[in-house]
């Protein structure tokens, strides 16, 4: 069996990468260790009875938990890009969601800059473009090339 | 002997699960989604295949946190649906092939892939939205499934290689098991979607299509794709796209597509659909 040779990856150029990504929090191994509690806590909720005594009193419900009181202050507000920074991903979060009787969908939107009619209009036109969304690098230069046609 | 006869791409994006449970299936907003399953649900009445070999993700239903398996391979007798949030999903439970199971995943530890072995689990919508695809609203599944659970979520993922080179893996423990049995291989998730952060809502319809066109080809070009292209072109959840290679490397080298299908959007994804028979 002939196979073409195996570039051996290096795993923190590979690692490097995903934080060129827009508006992306790939969910690495970093993460999953930062967030741990706050998914576990999401997981807790898959549970009828712990949603009811989550639904009861919000607060005492999180202080089981050994969460920052930054991820318990989120968790409240429902600030779900500032938990993806402290770790967590959007699968566990999303018993959340369904806690608060929220769709996919509009949980989703609330990450982005739109309402959420807004939001199911631009994914009924056909999604978010990949153009100019694939690299925080890339975009830096293309705006960095336009200002200098602009300002000489 | 059992053989693998076809390998099946598809989306399983949880609204279709409701869709169906629902009876909005043929709706203005879902209809043209399952008009592309037509095709396939009468072909799959036609070949009544024994077996699917089921690949697809666990998305924190049956594992949490606490385990993370790359590979994980169902060998029990049956799973029931899984409670997601909104109640379990009202579908038939699922029949395990604890015999072939239990021999692919001999197999493939001998062949250097060390499986997890999982004896019990709920399936979650990753599982049953491709079976109610595929087979509609019946009251018992015509088949039985050996799930293979993927970690598609926690990085790092496995690479397409790897998914690959297991596909191949499982046709040779397919190959190998001594009762005659009609197996199809199916791969599952995608295609391009974006779940999180300001990002989300990101398709790309051209960069799925190739995709599709790069599983009908008479090579193996597609699996040295890397996670990185996955990520910037096809979202962050559009790395589920990893699964169906293993499905594409369990039908060997030359395929033959029955019928493709593509639909932009279902909630927050793109829709896509292949059936690919192998050509000896």
């Amino acid at each position: 069996m002939t196979q073409p040779a195996k570039p051996t990856q290096n795993i923190h150029e590979y690692l490097a990468e995903f934080e060129d990504i827009p508006g992306t929090r790939v969910y690495t191994a970093a993460r999953a260790r930062k967030g741990y509690h706050i998914n576990q806590f999401a997981m807790s909720l898959m549970k009828d009875e712990n949603r009811q005594r989550f639904k009861a009193d919000e607060k005492a419900y999180l202080d089981e938990w050994p969460i920052s009181d930054e991820a318990k202050a989120a968790l409240l507000a429902r600030d779900y890009n500032t938990l993806l920074d402290l770790g967590g991903n959007v699968y566990f979060l999303s018993k959340l969601f369904s806690t608060d009787g929220l769709s996919f969908a509009e949980a989703v939107s609330t990450m982005t800059d739109m309402t959420f009619p807004e939001y199911r209009d631009m994914m009924l036109k056909g999604g978010r473009s990949p153009e100019g969304n694939r690299s925080i690098k890339a975009n830096r230069a293309a705006t960095g090339a336009a200002d200098k046609q602009g300002n000489y | 002997m059992a053989r693998i006869t076809a390998g099946v791409g598809s989306s399983h994006v949880p609204l279709l699960g409701v869709a169906v449970d629902q009876g909005k299936d043929r709706d203005d907003y879902f209809g043209p989604i399952f008009a592309g399953y037509d095709w396939t649900r009468e072909w799959e009445k036609e070949t009544k295949p024994d077996v699917i070999v089921l690949v697809y993700n666990d998305h924190a239903s049956a594992f949490d946190m606490k385990i993370v398996p790359t590979f994980a391979i169902g060998c029990g007798e049956r799973y029931k649906s899984a409670d997601e949030g909104w109640g379990p999903r009202p579908v038939p439970d699922v029949e395990g092939h604890p015999d072939l199971a239990w021999h692919i995943a001999q197999s493939l530890i001998l062949d250097e892939f060390d499986m997890t072995i999982i004896n019990e689990m709920d399936v979650d919508h990753g599982l049953t939205v491709p079976l109610s695809m595929m087979f509609g609203k019946p009251d018992k599944w015509p088949v039985k499934v050996v799930p293979l659970a993927v970690n598609v979520v926690t990085y790092p993922v496995p690479s397409g290689n790897r998914c690959w080179a297991l596909g191949e893996a499982i046709k040779r423990a397919v190959e190998s098991f001594p009762e005659d049995l009609n197996v199809q291989i199916w791969g599952t998730g995608g295609m391009s979607h974006q779940l999180q952060g300001p990002r989300a809502g990101l398709l790309n319809r051209e960069w799925d299509n190739k995709f599709l066109d790069m599983l009908e080809a008479d090579n193996d070009e597609v699996r040295w794709i890397p996670h990185i292209e996955y990520l910037r072109e096809t979202g962050s959840e559009g790395i589920e796209m990893v699964m169906w290679l293993i499905m594409r490397g369990a039908l060997g080298k030359k395929v033959r597509r029955l019928h493709r299908h593509y639909h932009i959007p279902c909630s927050n994804t793109a829709i896509g659909h292949i059936v690919l028979e192998p050509e000896e």
